[in-house]
């Protein structure tokens, strides 16, 4: 197969395929984070200061 | 087997297994393009509803319906990859291009879909959740499996997929669905068909190789000219009802009408203009006027009620 060398302990990634496998590491980490600020607007948005008034 | 044979097997089997897609490549999934006109069409749809939303939950609700949007057209091209490896115009998209494995982009579309529809519901209403997973549906399911490689007038059916947006911003909004959002749902329901025949007047090799049975290839240039005319027609009075049903102005109206004119006339050259390279010309011409045309609909659309407020706004 082009683009992967074999290696005693299995596959190596191509300096491309690490630097594709890096980049899509960092959106996902990017959209995730996104999603936690996203969820914490809404959340203030839809209950305001009523999140922190409810039952213990 | 020898352990160097083994290695060698297992190092081929992995050519399937994916994982060499780029960050463009997942974002060329959700096909931008159609993506920038979805906001667009929602984004107006948000803004000229009746009654209010707060801007982050708008911007929420456009966000949602633009990865739902996306996840359709991520699923469009897992279905269709078999047709794309075929056509110029789609030949280099991720999949047929070996970039991405079918089974990523269907995980990478159904994963989109489900969170789009979730939070859109969650934090806006489940009416437009309902209506976006509906359109998500439409196009992955009842558009791309079956529509589009059965019958000539797929476009025409399918088209209402892209036709939903605005519709859904609407309801996001209102929580309803009244005759003033079926109005903006009609306006690009019956633009769709001019449009893409336009396009598959001068892409008929395309179609005709992928063997999709787009008009021109079933039923022949003559009767797609036709047909083209036909929805023009029909699409210049639907233009301009937002304003004869009142919830546009005056000079929406004046407007509408006068791009509902040119929309004709443009579809009138590609009925004349039937030979050579003043046919495909005409073709290309009225392709790239439905572009415009609906851009400068909704536009005005969303002039018209922003000017007001603008105004309203200073002078207070």
């Amino acid at each position: 197969m082009t683009g992967q060398n074999l290696h005693e302990d299995g596959i190596r990634l191509t300096e491309e395929q690490k630097r594709r496998q890096r980049s899509r590491s960092v959106a996902i980490g990017l959209a995730l984070a996104g999603l936690v600020v996203l969820f914490f607007v809404i959340t203030l948005v839809k209950m305001g200061p009523g999140v922190f008034n409810r039952p213990l | 087997m020898s352990l160097a044979e083994i290695r060698e097997t297992s190092f081929e089997e992995t050519a399937g297994f994916g994982g060499q897609g780029a960050v463009g490549d997942y974002i060329a999934l959700l096909k931008p393009r159609v993506m920038s006109l979805v906001i667009f069409t929602a984004l107006v749809g948000v803004l000229i509803a009746p009654g209010s939303l707060h801007p982050v939950l708008a911007a929420v609700a456009v966000l949602c319906i633009a990865v739902g949007a996306g996840a359709s057209g991520a699923l469009n091209m897992w279905y269709d990859a078999d047709i794309d490896r075929v056509m110029s115009r789609t030949r280099s998209r991720p999949i047929p291009a070996g970039r991405i494995e079918p089974g990523e982009a269907l995980a990478f579309g159904l994963t989109l879909s489900a969170f789009s529809v979730a939070v859109l519901g969650l934090a806006v209403n489940w009416l437009a959740a309902g209506l976006l997973a509906f359109t998500i549906f439409f196009y992955a399911v009842v558009y791309t499996m079956w529509l589009k490689r059965a019958t000539p007038h797929n476009i025409v059916i399918g088209g209402a997929a892209g036709a939903f947006p605005p519709m859904i911003g609407w309801a996001a909004v209102t929580g309803t669905v009244t005759l003033e959002s079926v109005v903006l749902f009609l306006i690009i329901f019956m633009w769709t068909p001019p449009h893409f025949w336009a396009l598959s007047l001068f892409k008929r090799g395309d179609y005709e190789a992928a063997r999709i049975p787009m008009l021109p290839v079933v039923a022949g240039e003559d009767v797609t000219r036709t047909q083209i005319l036909a929805y023009s027609v029909a699409l210049a009075p639907i233009g301009v009802l937002p304003a004869v049903l009142g919830f546009a102005s005056l000079v929406y109206g004046i407007a509408a009408t006068v791009l509902g004119i040119a929309f004709v006339f443009y579809a009138l050259q590609v009925y004349r203009r039937r030979e050579g390279e003043a046919a495909r010309k005409a073709a290309v011409g009225l392709f790239s006027f439905s572009l415009l045309y609906l851009f400068l609909i909704f536009s005005l659309l969303l002039g018209d009620t922003l000017v007001p407020a603008v105004i309203g706004a200073i002078w207070a």
